[in-house]
């Protein structure tokens, strides 16, 4: 279970996170919404340790990470896999290459075993093996979010983040990766953080569900309950409403 | 005025805050090279990248420089009949002065540039957070290698740049400008001394280390976006290129 706790963060003066307070119960898929540049990612950066709180707490299964650094926060993000929003594959190396990474540098596996697990990884994101010797400038836009999400899931992590999984892409290859979450938290049981303003498709994969707005989670519950929250500003985004205060 | 002042200070805050960044990045980044994984592959991918494909426009350079040298010396030299001087002046400057920081500006334009964008890039395209978040610490994958890259590659350019440099020289003194060819190399034998060899050595250490730090730090901590890329390759060049002649300055005036 990740429990966030009076969650404080700003930036040149300008508070992003304002005292934000999250469970991401163990098992689930924990789905936090909200407009773009609200701190979603900001909120995701620090739960898998890429950015330092001003204040307050991040404790994962019973361990707060701000009291973990240097080598020992980086061993214990073993247990993280994260698909970014752009991929963050590595430019210089293909598809196999990739996605093996973290087997290569962080096990002592032998190359077969490798391979075979990367097979099997592009198997279950629908990829054939013609794919492997590409490199990622070479690929869709989908493409390059199934081979992340395979390169994330390669070390069979405890805890997935998806940083906006969906932006960018057509509708169509946006529902294939919201099913191919679904259907790799349903054989992995993982619990997950899902950060997106993919609404209402997000919906699809969310156990539960959070609203971010100025710096504060300003709803919770499933999607159902968010869907009828009460709350006006929950209710105009949901349905889209143009912002007239930014228009 | 009042303003003014200001201004100056928070400059010169500022100047001394990335000053503090950068020796503090080159400490991490060199003792990440005594801690397992020592990433020799790595190390020898990005000797490739920075001294073998530099290699080119280095000899290029210093075969230029040489012929232009000879040529200038041997009509200031005719004058005092001591064109037979020509092959010792020739190595002398390139040998103390010319090669190394010749090719450590060479390196900057061609490597370092090319260092902090494809750092940057990997930067604002979340691929050092990828590492990060992989338990790949960045500095110890990305950085030292090429840290060390420059300290083994940079002095090996400009060897390969002074040699070349002499060939041309010998090639406008000796076979153009008729400088008899004893004269050429017996002058460089009797006026070259180690300490001018060794002096040359550390200069292209210090030069390659500089060169190549600006660049990893620059990229490391580029600004969002293409533009950010592109002003942190602007600053990578332009910097490097003013530490490489100010550091010659300090340096030479040790070893003279």
């Amino acid at each position: 279970m990740v429990k966030i706790i009076n969650l404080v963060k700003s930036f040149s003066g300008h508070k992003v996170l304002d005292g934000i307070n999250l469970t991401m119960p163990l098992g689930q898929i924990t789905v936090v919404i909200g407009k773009s540049g609200v701190g979603k990612s900001v909120l995701l950066k620090h739960i898998v340790g890429l950015l330092k709180p001003d204040s307050g707490q991040i404790i994962v299964d019973g361990q707060d990470m701000s009291l973990l650094g240097g080598r020992q926060l980086r061993e214990f993000k073993r247990r993280f896999g994260v698909l970014f929003q752009g991929g963050a594959l590595f430019d210089s190396l293909n598809v196999f290459e990739n996605i093996a990474f973290p087997l290569r540098e962080k096990t002592r596996l032998p190359e077969a075993e490798i391979g075979q697990r990367v097979r099997f990884r592009l198997a279950q994101m629908n990829l054939t093996s013609e794919v492997e010797t590409k490199l990622p400038d070479e690929l869709s836009g989908g493409m390059k979010k199934r081979v992340a999400l395979a390169r994330a899931m390669i070390q069979e992590p405890e805890i997935m983040f998806f940083d906006e999984p969906v932006t960018g892409l057509d509708p169509p290859m946006a529902n294939t990766v919201f099913h191919l979450i679904a259907k790799t938290h349903q054989e992995s049981g993982y619990t997950a953080l899902v950060v997106s303003h993919d609404i209402p498709e997000v919906f699809q994969v969310a156990d539960q569900v959070a609203m971010l707005h100025q710096g504060r989670i300003i709803a919770a519950g499933t999607a159902e309950e968010i869907q009828n929250h009460p709350d006006p500003v929950v209710q105009s985004f949901i349905r889209g409403e143009v912002d007239f205060l930014e228009a | 005025m009042a303003n003014l002042v200001r201004q100056l200070g928070q400059r010169s805050l500022n100047i001394v805050q990335e000053a503090g960044g950068m020796m503090i990045f080159l400490l991490e980044g060199l003792s990440l090279a005594l801690v397992p994984p020592f990433r020799p592959r790595r190390v020898l991918e990005e000797i490739y990248q920075i001294g073998v494909k530099s290699t080119l426009i280095v000899m290029l350079t210093g075969a230029f420089t040489g012929m232009v040298m000879a040529l200038q010396g041997y009509y200031t030299l005719k004058q005092y009949g001591s064109e037979g001087a020509l092959g010792s002046a020739v190595a002398l400057s390139l040998i103390r002065e010319m090669g190394p920081v010749l090719t450590g500006i060479m390196v900057s334009a061609r490597a370092g540039s090319a260092v902090t964008a494809e750092i940057g890039i990997m930067r604002i395209t979340e691929q050092l957070d990828a590492l990060d978040t992989m338990a790949v610490n960045p500095l110890q994958y990305v950085v030292m290698p090429k840290l060390l890259a420059g300290v083994i590659a940079v002095p090996l350019l400009t060897a390969i740049f002074d040699v070349v440099g002499i060939l041309g020289g010998y090639l406008v003194g000796v076979v153009l400008l008729g400088v008899s060819s004893g004269s050429y190399f017996a002058g460089m034998a009797r006026s070259v001394v180690p300490l001018d060899i060794n002096g040359g050595i550390v200069k292209s250490l210090v030069f390659g280390l500089t060169i190549i730090l600006v660049a990893c730090y620059k990229g490391y901590h580029t600004g969002p976006g293409a533009e950010g890329v592109s002003k942190a390759t602007n600053q990578t060049v332009v910097l490097s290129a003013v530490l490489v002649l100010a550091w010659d300055y300090v340096l030479t005036s040790f070893f003279m």
